[in-house]
């Protein structure tokens, strides 16, 4: 089982609810830090790191002596990553998305697959609990292939916990698609159920049940309490605005090893989003 | 010879868009006989990304010798110098004012690209 931890909004709780989440569920797990833009979860788990990876995508590598400057892989590419001019083919492998069109539909085999760096992998393990994240090579635009490649290292026989990014736009889409929950971080204000609301349009089109954590549940106002009564979707979780809790936080301490009252309630969430995943599977 | 001016209209009236990739249009003088055609550049001009380098593309193709412009980003400034096209960067005001100060030769070719791209 893979249950995703997503937010509309920035600076939600994301990774205080993945973080304990994923210490709460037992040594099988598996936490893949998903936000590789900007991951942060090593900061609160401290794991040993074992070995990384270099991570590349596909880009086109034109053989000027077989290309006829036909133009088909022109027309193909929504991306402006290969132009002909002046009989000659230009690429720009930054702009590339690596989808292997170019390749596919040029009639005189004049395209090779080069390959650009967009980041890393780092595998870890923190106290038996297998660790991983991505991290985004500076100055790399593209992170959904990074992500993707995040998701294909997660052993489908373990129970693993992904921290998403920020906001609802593609890497969110490629962190949470066909994982089988996503427990949604949202504070309680306006702003918060402006974001929310749009999270859970998301996950509605990805067809993935979801479940609600409020944080910082006692500021702002009743906005997000009420459109979850209204969309059906389930409050597994309230986290209070607590100065002891931020506390824990900046000095890198997950809520459940700061506060051992805190497992108890993680543990009791891992058992309510079994028991959700398992009626949703009848 | 063909001069490109990017432009905010489609007349020589109209004023040069300092944008390149995301101008409005080309405007295409030809200097012998100035006459002129407008060009719109609306498909650039929502391009996800790569404005500049189709720009460069469309004035290419349309037999331009010369581009006059405000900004002109590396990308775009590559396809043109592919192309053997000299770009003219740092220019503003009336298309036609602008063609008249190419003619009296106060406009000079740039060597590089005046701005940075976008996304690198």
């Amino acid at each position: 089982m893979i249950i995703s931890v997503a937010s509309g909004k920035g600076g939600t709780g994301k990774t205080t609810v993945a973080t304990s989440l994923a210490l709460s569920l037992g040594k099988d797990t598996q936490l893949a830090d998903c936000d590789v833009e900007a991951p942060n979860v090593h900061l609160f788990v401290h794991p040993e790191f074992r070995n990384e990876e270099i991570i590349t995508v596909p880009v086109p590598k034109v053989d000027e002596s077989r290309c006829t400057g036909c133009g088909k892989c022109v027309e193909i590419c929504r991306f402006n990553a290969i132009v002909n001019i002046a009989d000659t083919i230009m690429t720009f492998p930054e702009l590339c998305h690596g989808c292997g069109g170019c390749q596919a539909v040029c009639p005189a085999g004049a395209i090779e697959e080069g390959e650009r760096i967009i980041g890393v992998i780092q595998h870890g393990l923190c106290n038996g609990m297998d660790f991983l994240h991505g991290r985004l090579r500076i100055g790399e635009a593209m992170a959904p292939p990074l992500i993707r490649q995040v998701r294909s290292r997660i052993n489908p026989d373990k129970t693993a916990v992904i921290d998403a990014p920020p906001g609802t736009s593609c890497p969110v889409i490629a962190a949470i698609k066909d994982t089988d929950f996503v427990v949604l971080v949202a504070e309680p204000t306006p702003f918060g159920l402006n974001d929310l609301e749009l999270a859970i349009e998301t996950v509605k089109i990805l067809k993935i049940p979801a479940g609600l954590i409020i944080n910082r549940s006692d500021i702002g106002d009743m906005g997000v309490a009420d459109y979850a009564a209204r969309e059906n979707i389930p409050v597994l979780m309230e986290i209070p605005y607590d100065r002891n809790i931020a506390e824990a936080y900046c000095r890198g301490e997950p809520l459940v090893e700061a506060f051992p009252q805190w497992r108890r309630r993680f543990v009791r969430l891992c058992e309510d989003i079994d028991e959700l995943v398992a009626e949703i599977a009848l | 010879m063909k001069v490109a001016v990017s432009s905010k209209g489609k007349t020589l009236d109209s004023e040069l868009d300092e944008r390149f990739g995301r101008a409005a249009c080309f405007i295409l003088v030809d200097l012998n006989t100035m006459s002129y055609e407008g060009v719109e550049n609306t498909q650039n001009l929502n391009a996800i990304q790569g404005a500049g380098i189709q720009a460069a593309k469309t004035v290419v193709d349309h037999g331009a010798g010369v581009v006059i412009t405000g900004n002109c980003g590396p990308k775009a400034f590559a396809v043109l110098s592919q192309a053997g096209i000299h770009t003219i960067t740092g220019v503003s005001g009336k298309v036609k004012d602008v063609i008249e100060q190419y003619k009296k030769g106060e406009l000079s070719p740039t060597d590089g690209p005046n701005v940075k791209g976008h996304w690198m």
